[in-house]
């Protein structure tokens, strides 16, 4: 036992954390030349002189990435510089082929800014330090080792597609009174965040393919006390791995302070497996990037009126769109936090807009779909089922053709792969069945096989004959109407049927 | 004046991964601090005059290009300068050195 419980932690401690966050921007070019930016091409078919740092090769800046990151920025309620410029970050290693990445230093597109989450009915208001435009890396398979991991291996294999892409980081400030929540409040930022980001339409913000990515700073200290030393825990690629992460750190740093030890300032690897993160580089050997202003390419100078434009163009924030889903759609406001938190808004807003109620999107997406996402360990809006397909299954249901437990089976047979909603219901044969000649002998065979059900029913307990309708349900797998099974057996058994 | 230690040039070598000896440090250290004084020399008289630093030799600013998609190079190209490439990917030794 190396860790303090999470609820006895955060009575001893107080928590400060900070979130780094990497988005990759849905631009079709890369950030500083014209190469494609398609996620998994075949390896190295999206490279060029420019974004592999070959010698004479010069840079020239993605006019679209800009304006993306201004639109953030914006939308985070940021201050947008008027002048500003890209800088070297000199540092070795395989995935970065320039030897520097092209980043911003002390004078980021956007400062000062913040973002209002929701958690536990209270608005909590997350201040942004920055936000700021670099270039992506190269991405590395290790080789001889065990699962693939950088430690053991033998020697490694770099893939550049994805090294030059345009990189959006957003640095919060140091978050602090977060309470007995910080994994609650650090996951529901980045839920928010996401949801912004997705309506500003900058990138798909998919975090099992890393186009969002994020760090996570965690520290400790006894009431009344300065900030404890802060580890940064990267590699956090899922909403559920953002609230696993700090809770993990805050287990683990209450023990090592209550043991009278110091928490080492370092970066640590998270793992999706386990939950767990691990000790990497320790800062102490301190980093020196040598940042210096990117002498090929000249200051960016983003004109005040253009900004204006951009910022009256924003759309909606989710948390505006939410409260329209609340009002119009009569969904209460435990169930609009329920979604956010679960970050499926935007699932359930498309489900309605592809037909369904707002009570089916929400029953579908809290409920059967949730459960799955947590079976599978992933969040429900990554599940490959689409909101239109949740739709084709609910209008399957009202029309009569399946069954609520026949519906979940369809879902299931979609989240398998085995295509859309109508293949499955054929292919696994899930149909409801309320053709009554092919019932009948379910009927018949539910009655001999529980006299004295039928006796009750004829003798004027209707209520009974639910015993013998479930029979047939179960005869029938499920795929027997109930409603036209009910019938059945009370004519069968010669009571005239009150189908009210 | 600015005098560049040995000890500096020591740790900016080892950041650029630039094998150094002892005489080679003595030298450069000298070198350097030829060069870090020339400069300190242009702040003196840009102080003076109220010159606001600059880090680009040409008045410009947004110089930007569309969005757009152009070819990438064929492979065998971009691999061709690799000292090593296996499965279409460039190859490179042992990252981490698992003695630490």
């Amino acid at each position: 036992m190396t860790a303090v419980p999470y609820d006895e932690a955060l009575a001893e401690f107080e928590p400060v954390i900070g979130l780094e966050t990497h988005v990759e921007l849905g631009t079709a070019s890369k950030m500083f030349c014209g190469c494609a930016t398609e996620f998994g091409a075949e390896p190295n078919t999206q490279v060029c002189p420019v974004c592999l740092g070959l010698p004479g090769a010069l840079p020239v800046v993605n006019e679209t990435a800009i304006e993306s990151t201004i639109r953030i920025g914006l939308a985070l309620h940021c201050d947008i510089a008027t002048w500003c410029r890209f800088a070297r970050k000199n540092y070795f290693y395989p995935d970065m082929p320039k030897n520097f990445q092209t980043s911003q230093y002390d004078e980021p597109l956007c400062t000062d800014g913040y973002l209002d989450v929701l958690v536990a009915g209270e608005t909590v208001r997350i201040p942004i330090e920055r936000v700021h435009l670099e270039e992506d890396t190269g991405k590395s398979l290790h080789v001889g080792g065990a699962t693939g991991r950088i430690h053991g291996a033998s020697h490694s294999l770099v893939d550049y597609n994805r090294a030059g892409i345009p990189l959006v980081e957003i640095v919060t400030k140091p978050v602090t009174g977060t309470g007995t929540m910080p994994a609650e409040v650090a996951k529901a930022y980045v839920t928010e965040l996401r949801d912004v980001l997705r309506g500003l339409g900058v990138s798909d913000v998919k975090m099992e393919q890393g186009s969002l990515r994020c760090d996570v700073n965690v520290s400790l200290n006894r009431p009344g006390q300065e900030w404890g030393t802060r580890s940064e825990t990267k590699n956090v690629n899922s909403l559920r791995s953002v609230e696993r992460a700090v809770r993990s750190e805050v287990e683990r740093q209450a023990f090592r302070l209550r043991a009278g030890e110091r928490i080492v300032q370092e970066t640590r690897h998270f793992h999706e497996d386990t939950g767990m993160s691990t000790s990497g580089r320790s800062k102490e050997e301190a980093t020196d990037y040598r940042y210096f202003p990117e002498p090929d390419l000249v200051p960016i100078a983003p004109d005040p009126v253009w900004v204006a434009t951009l910022k009256d163009a924003l759309p909606e924030a989710p948390s505006v769109r939410r409260l329209m889903l609340t009002k119009e759609l009569g969904l209460s406001d435990n169930d609009s936090e329920a979604m956010v938190n679960a970050g499926v808004l935007d699932v359930v807003l498309a489900t309605v807009e592809a037909g369904t109620s707002a009570t089916e999107a929400r029953n579908w997406w809290l409920g059967h779909l949730a459960q799955s996402a947590n079976t599978a360990g992933v969040d429900a809006a990554d599940l490959p089922i689409t909101p239109a397909q949740v739709a084709r299954v609910v209008a399957l249901v009202n029309a009569g053709t399946l069954t609520a437990g026949l519906a979940r089976q369809v879902v299931d047979g979609v989240l398998a792969g085995e295509g859309e909603p109508d293949a499955v219901v054929v292919s696994r044969g899930l149909a409801v069945v309320s053709d009554e000649g092919a019932l009948a002998a379910a009927v018949d065979e539910a009655i001999a096989a529980d006299p004295d059900a039928a006796e009750k029913v004829r003798s004027g307990k209707v209520a009974a004959a639910g015993a013998l309708v479930g029979k047939v349900m179960k005869a029938t797998r499920g795929q027997a109407d109930a409603s036209v099974a009910r019938r059945l057996v009370l004519e069968r058994l010669g009571v005239t049927a009150d189908l009210s | 004046m600015p005098e560049i230690t040995r000890e500096e040039v020591a740790h900016l070598a080892r950041l650029a991964r630039l094998a150094l000896d002892d005489s080679e440090l003595d030298v450069l250290a000298g070198q350097l601090d030829v060069i870090l004084g020339a400069v300190a020399q242009i702040a003196e008289v840009t102080d003076a005059a109220d010159v606001p630093p600059t880090s680009h030799a040409v008045p410009l600013v947004n110089v930007t290009r569309p969005d757009a998609v152009v070819p990438s190079l064929p492979r065998e190209k971009v691999l061709a300068g690799a000292p090593a490439a296996e499965d279409g990917r460039f190859r490179v030794p042992r990252i981490l050195d698992d003695s630490a």
